[in-house]
């Protein structure tokens, strides 16, 4: 059996158009949301292994915002989508108009914690049901769940049914752009983990399974 | 004044390390998983173990990453040590993690892993005889921990609750 580490260039490619069409979606939906301009791609899809997922969202130890999905259906597995405190702070403020709001502030955010989980609801959502349109397996997310913690306690908890098989993931970077000059792109990771069984359905349903 | 020195070394996901004399041995970002360290506190040898599945036999791996699982990781754990010279007798063990990080309302045996690895650990360490000095286990948050080999203190870093010794 095939697993991350024996992905093909092809292979990637295709999740990454599929993560493009995904986010397209999403960025709609959040569009409309804000009421502004909103762009979402994927600059790149790839495999990594446990240490450097944690690397790129700034070491083990390093303070992030997760929203964490059990994808379920026909291909379960996890799914995160991961920003940085200070990103995920500006999002809400802009979302909600609350200016003094922080993630680390455990008073009084409850307003804030609540849109920032239903970003990434709409967020995922988008992206499984462009994922399950295109290959036609039905995938759902489960009820967002918000963690602000250590990356790689986080991180840890999603791994650990793949870790069964493999000692790497799928992740898929997605920029979030809201097209205001005073603001960066706002950097965001979806970090897709499917269980080992599906990952072969995703592919043998994408016409790219191994040759 | 002697100004202290020491390296400290780092023990990944799955990985296994080991210090001795004044050297400190530190993991981060554990949730589920456990830290569990094994050391003679006179010899000044240390070892860490950052395990983050109780049971090898779950694996479907071809190359088993000997280090992942607590009952693989552990026995290579206290022989390296024995080797490196320390006294099987003079063992101790302190340990950490074992987090449930989701408050998830669901029968998937994966969600309470935490728990099961803190069992997997206390199981391993009681039938070869190692005491459990300290502990600071389950709960809901992450942890980085760093253990002196010169003093046999393990620090215990939460996001919310700062730092303890244990």
């Amino acid at each position: 059996m095939a697993y991350f580490e024996s992905l093909t260039q092809f292979q990637l490619d295709t999740l990454k158009e599929v993560g493009n069409i995904g986010s397209g979606n999403a960025a709609t939906a959040l569009s409309k949301m804000l009421n502004q301009k909103i762009d979402m791609y994927v600059p790149s899809v790839r495999v990594v292994n446990y240490d450097e997922m944690m690397e790129l969202v700034g070491g083990p130890e390093e303070l992030i915002t997760a929203v964490f999905f059990r994808i379920e259906g026909e291909a379960p597995g996890n799914m995160f989508f991961i920003l940085s405190p200070r990103e995920a702070n500006a999002f809400v403020r802009q979302l909600t108009g609350i200016e003094d709001f922080s993630v680390t502030d455990e008073d009084n955010n409850e307003m804030g914690l609540s849109a920032l989980q239903e970003i990434g609801n709409i967020l995922a959502g988008s992206y499984l049901s462009a994922l399950s349109d295109f290959i036609n397996i039905l995938m759902q997310p489960s009820i967002p769940i918000l963690t602000v913690d250590m990356a790689g306690a986080i991180l840890a908890e999603g791994l650990l049914e793949l870790s069964q098989v493999s000692d790497s993931a799928i992740v898929i970077d997605t920029m979030i752009d809201d097209h205001r000059d005073d603001t960066d792109p706002i950097k965001g990771h979806f970090f897709l983990l499917p269980d080992p069984d599906s990952f072969d359905k995703i592919f043998s349903k994408l016409g790219v399974s191994d040759q | 004044m002697t100004t202290e020195t020491y390296n400290i070394i780092k023990v990944g996901i799955a990985d296994l390390q080991f210090a001795r004399d004044a050297d400190h041995l530190r993991t981060s970002g554990l949730g589920s998983c456990v830290g569990v360290v094994i050391y003679d506190p006179n010899i000044k040898v240390a070892g860490m173990a950052h395990v983050m599945l109780p049971d090898s036999k779950s694996a479907k791996q071809e190359n088993l990453n000997m280090h992942k699982y607590a009952d693989t990781s552990l026995p290579i754990l206290v022989d390296t040590l024995i080797k490196q010279g320390a006294r099987r007798f003079a063992l101790k063990a302190k340990i950490a993690g074992g987090a449930q990080m989701f408050a998830f309302s669901s029968s998937n045996d994966m969600l309470r892993v935490g728990a099961r690895n803190v069992e997997a650990v206390k199981a391993f360490l009681a039938e070869v005889r190692i005491p459990i000095l300290s502990e600071d286990i389950h709960g809901s948050s992450g942890r980085t921990i760093e253990f002196s080999t010169e003093n046999s203190m393990l620090s215990v870093r939460t996001v919310n609750k700062g730092t303890k010794e244990i």
